[in-house]
């Protein structure tokens, strides 16, 4: 120590928290000039369209659009959805998150492979292979909920298994399994167990877990649209509605703003739920708890395995429907992807269709990750003072933002804000990688920050001591960490940016399509060897996903795609 | 599974994905000037400062929607004969794509327009969202449908499709039923259970249902009719795709009349068959024509003018069927198969264009309530 003593001295002359926080400030200047122009500005125009139409404000219209009967219908259909969806997503992917995180078994990694594969899947897909299962024809047509609110609850459970298995699972797999075992030794049933320990510890993640699924089941869109048969109408398609068809846009910024409020609410619970939640991870984790099957754990591997079952079946159907032909099972509509001449509907080959998503997520994924290793330095720093540290939250909340707000709004809003140069991008190829990495970056910022925040400070503050700079200190004490959580984080965003279709849609594109917008115009158009091919393609497309994820669990990053 | 040995190389695979991945993407957001093709351009690039000199290599921004498509010999002929090169801009459909031209009134992110229908058309004029052009000496053929009063001078009709509803032939013969013939037999007992059709606020083909039933029921009469059907059984989905795809018996669903296209039959022919399985009911049809425009503050008029006089070339109007699944508006032959089996209808329902662009949103909502009750 004494011999490093001259060089403590220099660094005294600047307070050493001074510097950080400047670094830390221009930080955060790059992913917030993103936000403000590619989300607030435009989201922000359809506002003031639908406010102040002909240069004055106008409210009159918010009385009137809250007074409609549809307006209330819609409202409540949405929140009453939401609600059930959320409690049987809960209900399900709890024994799921435990017997994939708690357990070891042979095929665990992919199991959980798959289990993410329907949180990355074009919503257009998924809405057609859930009819396809359980229209009258299908294999579960004896049901009846073709076109029912039931259909709609199973796709919410379908596409949000992912964020409860992997956020409670992640938290699960790290929690200390001595405080059960005490407990246990101490007499108390397993239910007890469960109730007094476990649970407590848990909540956290849960309600982190169920915030975030219902800001996803009360902005779904598509899935309502084409499950419902448009008897049920939610707040999302209900502003795609004023906006597309009728030009609405005061009704439709009206609704914006409430579901605006309604998205800040949920994101400041589950931002309250984590911080519990990262404080708690800090204490318990020491050691890695999974254990091999036992018999008493038969009734939660029974519910897991159905809920496995549920997530394949329409994915298995999907398969099955793509390998029939007009006589019997073939390849055929697999070789027509390859032909561009298969059909006059489309001028690519599904390679060029690959080929044009996969530029386009690598551009997606290189700006997600530049921005969302960014947002990760700057919310994973706990400043001392409250002011700076409640900023930091809201950064955080701010990234998250965009997945709760209409695609519709934010399409529209570009074309009327970003419309005079140095920025006009209205009709640039550049808006849909932007438009992608906007729906990935919260899901990296939730990769890395868990991470980041998980390195104890007092190393880079040693390191800082030592006379390293911040941003030596910084790699030093964080680098070593960083280096999987990275690579998971990367393929998670590849992976989302696949298979988006929502944002892009909206966007004036040229003509290149994605494999998504492939698979939508061949859904779109006259003759079964179209519908054949679409449903080849979106086995293409899933094993494409499912790979890039099944690479990504082999990186054991608990945290990845958790929140 | 071996977790200790296949993690690293799961690490090793996904970088070696992502290389491959960063390899096959060839033009990425930084290598994407390197290879400029016609369809892929950022007009701002170079549109500007060539235009004024010289036709060669300057770009017509054609704004338009999803569905459209043409063969890139289709379009490479264009550039040969005026040296100009089209860049698409697609997006969304008929509705939301004029909508978005109103949107961006006096700032338009294109030249010229294709894709608005005879539905939305009177919107896209009365905002003024274009400038009037019309090629001269238009064929009657072709001015045939074109719109009524001045609106004609600012669109100019590409091609058009008959909206109709379909029947399954092939079930209705083996259950023994008489098929329907008209849209009021849709009420009728004998089809209960039986029809599906897409929605109105959802698609463009189901709003033109609505119209078509507005046209055959009159003003005050289509609600009555709409809450028959649904008393009926009718059902509706939010798209062509769904109820086409996935109800329509043809399809492996459980409803033999479907709302579809005129143009639909012949993609039913069975495979080593003769005829197709299912007709178009050709007294329930309304006509969709689609126009092409010149925009308002288009940065290259003169190459806009060019493009719509070129949208009605032979060249295009024969690629037309194959390519968008509509009928070309000028003479030039069909394929074969749909000069066989594709008859358009005699007598389309009618209804004003500028009535539907008064009405288009009271029906809208009117018929959400009836049918979402």
């Amino acid at each position: 120590m004494g011999r490093h003593h001259h060089r403590l001295a220099p660094a005294r002359l600047i307070p050493a928290r001074v510097v950080p926080a400047v670094g830390v400030t221009l930080l955060a200047l790059l992913p917030l000039a993103f936000l403000a122009v590619f989300f607030v500005l435009p989201v922000g125009g359809m506002l003031v369209r639908g406010f102040y139409p002909d240069g004055a404000w106008d409210l009159s219209g918010v009385g009137e659009v809250l007074g409609r009967d549809r307006t209330t219908r819609v409202l409540g259909f949405t929140i009453g959805m939401a609600t059930l969806g959320t409690a049987l997503t809960l209900l399900l992917g709890l024994p799921l998150a435990f017997v994939l995180y708690r357990l070891v078994f042979p095929g665990r990694a992919l199991l959980r492979a798959i289990v993410v594969m329907p949180f990355v899947l074009p919503t257009v897909v998924v809405g057609v292979m859930f009819r396809a299962l359980l229209s009258s024809g299908g294999p579960l047509g004896f049901l009846g909920w073709d076109r029912s609110w039931l259909a709609i609850l199973l796709a919410f459970v379908f596409f949000n298994l992912a964020v409860v298995v992997r956020t409670v699972g992640g938290m699960w797999e790290g929690l200390d399994r001595r405080a059960e075992e005490s407990a246990a030794a101490l007499g108390a049933s397993p239910v007890h167990v469960f109730r007094t320990v476990t649970l407590p510890a848990l909540l956290p993640s849960i309600v982190s877990a169920g915030t975030l699924v219902f800001l996803f089941c009360s902005t779904a869109f598509g899935v309502v649209l084409t499950l419902g048969g448009l008897r049920y109408g939610t707040i999302e398609s209900e502003i795609y509605l004023l906006t597309t068809e009728f030009l609405d846009l005061q009704g439709a910024a009206v609704l914006s703003v409430i579901q605006l409020i309604a998205v800040v609410v949920m994101l400041a619970l589950a931002a309250r739920a984590r911080s519990r939640s990262e404080a708690t991870t800090d204490r318990a984790a020491a050691r890695s708890v999974a254990r091999a099957p036992r018999g008493s754990d038969a009734p939660l591997l029974v519910i897991a395995g159905l809920v496995v079952a549920f997530v394949l079946t329409p994915v298995l159907t999907l398969v099955a429907r793509s390998l029939r032909g007009g006589s019997g099972w073939t390849l055929e509509h697999y070789r027509a992807l390859a032909d561009p001449s298969a059909t006059t509907a489309m001028r690519v080959s599904i390679l060029e269709a690959v080929q044009n998503s996969v530029s386009t997520a690598v551009d997606a994924t290189i700006i997600a990750m530049v921005l969302g290793v960014c947002v990760s330095i700057v919310v994973s720093r706990r400043p001392r003072r409250a002011g700076a540290r409640r900023l930091v939250s809201v950064l955080d909340g701010a990234f998250m933002l965009p997945l709760g707000i209409s695609a519709v709004t934010v399409g529209f809003g570009f074309l009327i804000t970003l419309d005079r140069p140095p920025l006009d991008l209205r009709t640039s190829a550049v808006l849909v990688p932007i438009a992608q990495a906007l729906v990935a970056l919260p899901l990296v910022v939730r990769t890395i920050t868990p991470v980041l925040r998980s390195v104890d400070p007092r190393i880079r503050q040693a390191a800082a001591a030592l006379g390293a700079g911040p941003l030596r200190a910084a790699w030093t004490a964080e680098g070593p960490v960083l280096g999987r959580p990275l690579l998971a984080a990367t393929g998670f965003a590849f992976a989302v940016s696949l298979g988006e279709f929502g944002a892009t849609s909206f966007l004036a594109r040229p003509d290149r399509p994605t494999v998504p917008v492939m698979i939508y115009e061949l859904i779109g158009r006259p003759g079964t060897d179209n519908m054949g091919m679409a449903l080849a393609a979106s086995v293409v497309l899933s094993l494409l996903t499912v790979s890039v994820m099944g690479l990504v669990e082999r990186l054991r990053v608990g945290s990845v795609g958790s929140f | 599974m071996q977790y200790a040995d296949t993690r690293r190389r799961g690490a090793a695979h996904l970088a070696a994905g992502l290389g491959l991945a960063l390899a096959l993407s060839g033009c990425t957001l930084l290598g994407a000037d390197d290879e400029p093709t016609p369809d892929q351009q950022n007009p701002q690039d170079s549109a500007g400062e060539t235009s004024e000199t010289s036709p060669q290599n300057a770009e017509v921004v054609l704004v338009t929607h999803e569905s459209f498509t043409l063969p890139d010999e289709v379009l490479a002929g264009f550039t040969e004969q005026t040296g100009y090169q089209v860049v698409v801009q697609a997006s969304a459909d008929a509705g939301a794509l004029t909508n978005q031209l109103v949107l961006t009134k006096g700032s338009p992110i294109g030249d010229a327009v294709f894709g608005i229908d005879n539905t939305f058309a009177s919107r896209a004029v009365n905002e003024g969202v274009l400038t009037a052009y019309s090629p001269s000496d238009l064929p009657p053929e072709v001015s045939e449908h074109a719109l009524p009063g001045e609106a004609a001078d600012y669109l100019t009709p590409i091609d058009y499709g008959d909206v109709c509803v379909n029947i399954d032939d092939a079930w209705f013969e083996a259950e023994g039923i008489e098929p329907p013939q008209t849209l009021a037999d849709l009420t009728d007992p004998t089809y209960a259970d039986l029809f599906v059709t897409s929605g109105a606020s959802s698609s463009s083909p189901g709003l033109a249902f609505l119209i078509a039933t507005i046209g055959e029921f009159g003003a005050d009469g289509w609600q009555g009719y709409w809450r028959d059907l649904m008393a009926n059984g009718a059902v509706i989905t939010s798209g062509w795709s769904d109820s086409y795809g996935v109800d329509f018996t043809f399809s492996g669903g459980d409803r033999p009349i479907v709302l579809s296209y005129a143009s639909s039959p012949p993609f039913t022919i069975p495979e080593g068959g003769e005829e197709p399985t299912t007709s178009a009911l050709l007294d329930t049809c309304f006509r969709q024509v689609e126009y092409a425009g010149v925009l308002e503050g288009a940065a290259n008029p003169e190459g806009a003018q060019a493009l719509v006089d070129y949208l009605l070339t032979d060249e295009v109007q024969a690629a037309i069927p194959d390519a968008m699944f509509v009928y070309p508006v000028t003479d030039v032959e069909l394929p074969e198969l749909w000069a066989q089996w594709a008859d358009v209808a005699p007598e389309p329902i009618q209804v004003d264009p500028e009535l539907i662009e008064e009405s288009r949103e009271d029906w809208v909502r009117e018929w959400a309530d009836i049918t979402t009750g």
